[in-house]
């Protein structure tokens, strides 16, 4: 945490004064995106650099799905099921995921290559179904384009 | 074609989000001419007059809202603009963040500008990247451009913007509860009174507009109220834009004047339903607005009731047949029951289970709710397990009354509206597919192949 608090005086400098608590989201995201996922230390670090009580930290980290206290795969295959991508194909998509990774949603697979989630509605109904990849929006998936995915992440 | 074009009037190409490009289109003439030539009553007093309403979902006049700020009274104000899209079928305010992330930061300038405000934010759902990356990298273009910051243009007015970034929460897209996120804390929404334009983020008066909303804000400060209300309905003004899903042939983010004819925008301008299937319903405005089937969208075409033969017996309150096609417009669509919502519309072909249709929906309500309000906590899940209780074919004869018993419950009697909304649609599917839940109660399995998904070719 200590070595990212030169980014997060640049991001004051464009908040109100006693706007200190705003950066709580905007921290744990850099925390994330570094680690992984936010440790206890971070928590810590974040308190005391920010002034908010640690318990603030640590319900928005609990209510926040895109938050994370472990460390998962490498690749994180997240999987659109809400209702546009369904009517798309998503549960096609879905089971073919299951079938190639062998596990469920919510596991990671024995060699820490691929998490695989289910998510809500990401906003990509259009070009439905989507599947996202660590950040990036992969859309209008098939199980062909599926499988040519799967074999460029190592 | 569906009329006239206020926001999405030109070719999107690799550059087009750029502020050269934006700059050559006309853009930050409209915030010049505020800035320069109007005073900041004048600006509020142009958007009233426009007519224009809310895009997010409530349609809520946007002068009434702004009116209540009195940008000279020696306060602290704020502007948040609400760009955590996150009902589902919804993806319209992407399409601006993408395409047109000026668009946006100018409105926002000008909005500032008229409320009095020097501190503006854009909370961005978290999940959103390329829209996250095309609007960061517009606000450091705007910056560098000396839009925002202090003195712009020489007027003496000064204003920041901060964009905050959600990380995984649909409740956040409610306005008191995006305001609790920006504070640093969970998202849970607030009770009101007192309204945001008294109290809002840090306790300050707050104007929540959402990102289509604002996107309309230029052309009008450009043209003129007068000439805005030349597109659209006297009771609609302007465009809207519609984010078309589901099974239909040409999927996308559409800009459609009010006024224009629904069933006549899914079978031409969209092209029809997928694989030459007869439509079943659509919902027009997002999973949250009570659906509608295809004599409701059509009634002027064939005595057509959907494949529901048991619709005879459908209670009273249920679809009554309007004469008049449906159209693009708030007062069409509430006189069919149901709302143009947030213009995510998701069309249903014949031969699809709404049971199941359902289900996902229900799923989705029991993941976001956010377990302030007891209603909402316990109903969903209640709900949810029911429903995934018929899939299961386990359903009990009870069941559908049940589904009803406790949308009913959830109305009015939580703080946000996710658990009415929620109910809105569980009855609006009851009310219209009513046999399909009881056949599935009744046979343990599906009316029809229980399949969601339509590829295209059939």
């Amino acid at each position: 945490m200590k070595h990212l608090i030169p980014e997060c005086e640049a991001l004051k400098a464009r908040l109100p004064q006693g706007f200190e608590s705003t950066l709580v989201l905007p921290c744990l995201r850099r925390v994330q995106e570094e680690r992984g996922y936010v440790a206890d230390g971070d928590i810590d670090a974040l308190a005391q650099y920010l002034g908010v009580p640690r318990v603030q930290i640590e319900e928005v980290l609990s209510f926040y799905t895109q938050f994370r206290r472990q460390p998962i795969g490498r690749w994180h295959l997240q999987a659109c099921h809400n209702v546009s991508c369904s009517l798309r194909g998503a549960g096609s998509l879905l089971d073919r995921l299951r079938e190639r990774l062998g596990i469920e949603p919510g596991q990671t697979t024995p060699d820490g290559r691929f998490t695989l989630s289910t998510v809500e509605c990401l906003g990509s109904c259009g070009t439905a179904p989507v599947l996202v990849v660590n950040e990036v929006y992969h859309e209008s998936m098939t199980p062909e384009k599926l499988d040519a995915l799967l074999e460029g992440l190592e | 074609m569906s009329g006239g074009k206020l926001i999405t009037g030109f070719a999107v190409t690799a550059t087009s989000h750029t502020l050269g490009e934006y700059r050559a289109r006309g853009g930050y003439q409209a915030l010049e001419r505020a800035l320069l030539g109007m005073k900041p009553e004048e600006v509020t007093g142009e958007i009233t007059a426009s007519g224009l309403q809310g895009r997010g979902g409530a349609a809520f006049p946007v002068g009434r809202k702004w009116s209540v700020i009195r940008p000279d009274d020696g306060e602290t104000h704020y502007l948040c603009a609400n760009a955590d899209e996150g009902e589902p079928g919804t993806f319209k305010d992407r399409w601006v963040l993408e395409n047109a992330p000026h668009l946006l930061l100018e409105a926002m300038l000008i909005a500032s500008y008229a409320l009095g405000v020097r501190h503006s934010f854009v909370y961005i759902r978290g999940e959103f990247d390329l829209a996250y990356r095309r609007l960061a990298g517009a606000v450091e273009e705007a910056y560098g451009a000396g839009l925002f910051g202090k003195d712009i243009f020489g007027s003496g007015f000064s204003c920041d913007v901060f964009v905050v970034r959600g990380a995984g929460s649909y409740v956040c897209g409610e306005a008191s509860a995006l305001i609790t996120s920006i504070e640093g804390k969970k998202g849970y929404p607030r009770n009101r009174p007192p309204r945001l334009t008294v109290r809002g983020l840090y306790q300050k008066p707050t104007v929540i507009n959402n990102v289509e909303t604002l996107a309309n804000i230029p052309w009008i400060i450009a043209h003129g109220a007068q000439a805005y209300r030349t597109f659209g309905t006297t009771k609609s003004p302007g465009t809207r834009l519609v984010s078309v899903s589901g099974h239909v042939t040409r999927p996308g983010v559409y800009e459609v004047e009010h006024g224009y004819p629904v069933g006549r925008f899914i079978h031409e301008d969209c092209g029809g339903v997928l694989g030459g299937r007869a439509l079943k319903a659509v919902i027009p405005g997002g999973i949250s607005t009570k659906v509608l089937t295809a004599s409701e969208i059509e009634p002027h075409r064939l005595g057509h009731f959907g494949d529901c033969e048991d619709r005879r017996v459908l209670p009273q309150s249920a679809g009554i047949p309007h004469l008049e096609p449906l159209v693009f417009e708030g007062e069409s669509l509430q006189a069919a029951g149901s709302s143009l919502g947030s213009g995510g519309m998701i069309v249903i072909a014949e031969g699809t289970c709404m049971v199941r249709v359902l289900q996902v929906m229900l799923r989705f309500y029991h993941h976001e709710s956010c377990g302030q309000c007891t209603p909402c906590r316990e109903g969903m899940g209640w709900l949810h397990r029911i429903v995934d209780r018929i899939v299961s074919g386990r359903g009990r004869p009870e069941d559908v009354d049940r589904l009803y018993e406790i949308s009913r419950a959830n109305d009015g009697t939580t703080i946000c509206g996710l658990g009415d909304a929620a109910g809105y649609a569980t009855v609006g599917i009851l009310d219209k597919f009513r046999c399909e839940f009881e056949y599935f109660i009744a046979h343990g399995r599906s009316r029809y192949d229980g399949c969601l998904e339509c590829l295209g070719s059939s």
